[in-house]
Parts: C-alpha cells; sequence; structure tokens
C-alpha cells in the first residue's frame, strides 16, 4: 500500500505536463502531420508488434527450458563456461547482433527475428539460471524430505521460487528486444523504425516523431505489461512486490 | 581473408573512428557521473523524492534510443543541434543516469547503521561521515553502475551514427547501405570488442578501487 500511495503523489503533475505538452503540440500543428501518416503508423506498428511477439515468445520457449537446463548439477561444468561466454555475449550491441544476423542470413524478416531473439534470449537464460541457483538449499532439501521427484520439485518448488528473477529477466530481454525493434527497418525488417529512419534521413520531422513517439509509447506500455505479469502470476510468498 | 584485407588497409580509420566512439562514450557517461552521484546521495534524503526520481529514470531508459533521438531532433534543432554530437552526448546523459543514481541510492542506503552510529560518535559532522564512511564503502557499487552505463551506451553510440555523431557505427551503417560485408562485419566485430574490453577493464578498476577492508 505504501508504494501505491507514493505513485499517486507525482501522477497528478505528470498528467499536467502531458496535458499541456498535447496542447501545445496541438496548437504548432505537430498533430496534425503525425495523423496525416495515420495509416502507416497503423500497418507498421503491426508490423512492430508481430516482430518482438515472435522473436520474445521464441526466446522465452528456448531461454526458460535453457537456464533449467544449465542449472541442473549434472552440467554444472558447462554451465560455467556457458554463464561466462553469456556475460560477454550480454555485453555486444544490439546494433552489431542484427549487423552479423544480416551479414549470416541477408535482408528481411527472418534475419530480423534472428537477431532480436538471440538478443532477448541472454538476459532470459542468465535470469533464468541464477534464479533457480538461488532458490535455499532447505527448500530443496524439504522438497526431497517429502517425497518429491526431480521433476515434481523442479515445477513445484524451484520453478514457483524463482519466478520472481525470471520474470525480471524477461523484463530487461523485452526491453531490450522494443528497443532494438526499430533497427530491424535497417535490415528491411519492418517496423516503426520505417518512420523514423526516413523522417531522419528526409528531416521531416512529423514522419520521424510520429514513429518515434509511438515507438517510445510501445515500449513503456510492454514494460508496464511484463511487470503487472510479474505481479499477478509470481506467487504471493515469494513476490517482493507484493509483500 | 578479404575481411582481414580490409582491417589492414582501413587501420586508420578503424582507429579514428575507435577514438571518435570512445571519446564521446567518455565524455557523456563522465558528465552523467558527475550528476547521477550528487542526485543518488541527495535522494538518500527522502524517500518519496527517492520513489519519482528512480521512477522517472527507469521510465527515460526503457524508450528505445534511436526513439529517442527523434524526439531531440525538432528539440536541439531549435538551438541548431538537432543531429550530430549533442543529441548523441544528451541521450547517453539520460541513459546513464538510471543505472548511476540506482546504485548510488542503494549503496548509500545499504552503508551499515552500526557505522554510521561509529561516524556519529567519534564526532564526525554529516559531510565528513558522507566523505570519510559513506562514499568509500559505496565506491565499489557506484562503479558497478557506471559499468553497466559504460557499456549499454557503447551501444547507443553505435546507433548514434546515424543522426551524425560518428563512432564505429559509422562502419554499420555504411555497411548495411551499400551491402558491403566486409564493413558491417569489421564494424560489428569492432564495436563488440570494445564493449567487452571496457567492461572488463572497469571490472578490474573496480576491484582496485574498492577499500581493502572491503
Amino acid at each position: 500500500m505504501k508504494k501505491l500511495k507514493q505513485s499517486r503523489f507525482f501522477q497528478l503533475p505528470a498528467l499536467v505536463v502531458v496535458l499541456l505538452l498535447g496542447v501545445y503540440l496541438q496548437r504548432s500543428g505537430l498533430i496534425d502531420g503525425m495523423l496525416f501518416y495515420w495509416e502507416d503508423i497503423v500497418y507498421l506498428t503491426k508490423q512492430h508488434i508481430q516482430l518482438t511477439a515472435i522473436s520474445g515468445t521464441l526466446a522465452i520457449a528456448v531461454g526458460i527450458p535453457l537456464g533449467v537446463i544449465l542449472s541442473r548439477p549434472r552440467f554444472i561444468k558447462v554451465s560455467e563456461w556457458a554463464m561466462q561466454g553469456l556475460n560477454v555475449g550480454t555485453t555486444i550491441p544490439t546494433l552489431a547482433i542484427l549487423a552479423l544476423s544480416m551479414s549470416l542470413l541477408g535482408i528481411g524478416f527472418i534475419p530480423s527475428v534472428f537477431g532480436l531473439f538471440i538478443a532477448s534470449l541472454l538476459p532470459i537464460v542468465r535470469n533464468t539460471y541464477t534464479g533457480l541457483l538461488g532458490v535455499p538449499a532447505h527448500l530443496k532439501e524439504s522438497a526431497s524430505g517429502i517425497g518429491m521427484s526431480a521433476s515434481q520439485m523442479l515445477l513445484r518448488v524451484e520453478i514457483p521460487n524463482a519466478a520472481y528473477v525470471i520474470f525480471a529477466g524477461i523484463r530487461t530481454a523485452l526491453a531490450i528486444n522494443v528497443g532494438t525493434v526499430p533497427l530491424a527497418f535497417l535490415i528491411g525488417g519492418g517496423g516503426l523504425g520505417e518512420l523514423i529512419f526516413t523522417g531522419i534521413d528526409l528531416f521531416d520531422t512529423e514522419m520521424m516523431l510520429a514513429g518515434a513517439l509511438m515507438t517510445a509509447l510501445l515500449a513503456i506500455t510492454v514494460d508496464i505489461l511484463v511487470a503487472a505479469c510479474a505481479f499477478l502470476m509470481v506467487p504471493r510468498g515469494v513476490n517482493p512486490s507484493r509483500a | 581473408m578479404e575481411i582481414l584485407d580490409f582491417v589492414m588497409t582501413n587501420l586508420n580509420l578503424l582507429g579514428k573512428l575507435t577514438l571518435e566512439h570512445i571519446g564521446l562514450v567518455v565524455v557523456a557517461v563522465g558528465l552523467a557521473t558527475l550528476t547521477g552521484v550528487p542526485i543518488g546521495i541527495a535522494i538518500t534524503q527522502n524517500e518519496r523524492i527517492a520513489t519519482v526520481v528512480l521512477y522517472v529514470a527507469s521510465v527515460l531508459i526503457t524508450i528505445p534510443s534511436i526513439a529517442l533521438f527523434g524526439i531531440m531532433i525538432p528539440i536541439l534543432s531549435t538551438i541548431g543541434h538537432g543531429i550530430g554530437y549533442l543529441p548523441a552526448v544528451i541521450a547517453v546523459l539520460l541513459y546513464s543516469q538510471l543505472p548511476i543514481i540506482r546504485n548510488t541510492y542503494t549503496a548509500i542506503n545499504n552503508v551499515s547503521p552500526g557505522l554510521r552510529e561509529a561516524a556519529r560518535g567519534i564526532g564526525m559532522t554529516s559531510a565528513q561521515r558522507l566523505r570519510k564512511v559513506e562514499i568509500p564503502l559505496s565506491v565499489p557499487v557506484i562503479m558497478a553502475g557506471v559499468r553497466t552505463a559504460v557499456v549499454m551506451n557503447i551501444g547507443v553510440m553505435a546507433i548514434a551514427a546515424y543522426i551524425g555523431a560518428g563512432g564505429l557505427g559509422v562502419l554499420i551503417s555504411r555497411g548495411i547501405s551499400q551491402s558491403d560485408p566486409r564493413q558491417l562485419v569489421v564494424g560489428a566485430i569492432a564495436v563488440s570488442l570494445l564493449a567487452i574490453v571496457a567492461d572488463r577493464s572497469l571490472l578490474s578498476l573496480q576491484r582496485r578501487l574498492t577499500p581493502r577492508g572491503l
């Protein structure tokens, strides 16, 4: 409850600022200029969401099992190396990942999805792994003490306890993903980057702002959605944001 | 082989772009440290303001960099710097705030109350306490924030090539638009190496700056 109160404290000023900004934009004719591209915005936003959804889902579907496998005791030697590699991998800039993906697979939708997939895979694997390793040993011991099999223990004890950390990884991954999608335009993947980059090249402020504002809005929306998912799906007892 | 040839014949260009890239990141993150650390220390005084500041910084960081560049162009054009060096530095400055402010804030907040009490007990003023106890104890965590900021912003600076800020992104953007795999791969690998090297060397600096007692 304390957190909620604090967030209300700055909601009002923020709303006023947004309102004033809106009035200013309307009067300067920027909004009309941006609405001129409405059809493009709708089409490209769909493409944008599609890219994020496909690559994000793939990354989650591959990343979590990979993290689980790496956290099993019998892979401990491999996983130390793998984590070193992942730590180095996460420092690679996303533009470089997309560029390398283009040099491997050419241009278009598939290389974009592949690049985005790789960029968002790493944080998910890393957080799944660290989250599972962080599950207190006494919990695992009591689980095996009441006769749970290894898979029961994983599904009913380890994953729920690690869920908060795993969700944090998904949140980071999707934030990186949504932020990188505009760059996918450069390698022919489409998306709102088309409006931004073309707008910059043509010095067309309205076109560029239409793309930029929509991209920023999408990024913030996705972040809020993932945070809400984490809030609802992580069990109450191990959820710091609900405590 | 082609790629090696390209590197050998363009060593000068590669060196120049790398230095440009490092220069941009150093200036921006340096400024960000100068603003972020004091802000982080200041907000430990008031929990409410701290929540607001951290919230704003975390919203800022979710805005994709190219969108941020886009939004800044019309604003900065009014003073004649819509593209180029200035928007790139400002974007990196903004992005660096979250890791630096958050780490400073948590580090200072986590200094154990016992130590603070002891410092007060031997008669230190609050400024002395900050300078001689709290900041030295927080250095490793603050440095970790700076490291995150540097690594993240090496990537952002690569994108800044598209708004004319220079740096290694130039090779990538040229490689893409001329469909020249040599420039593309060399640019991508150079940026990645730069990020990895920066990460490793800041990590060792972080270890060296940690007071011996910790």
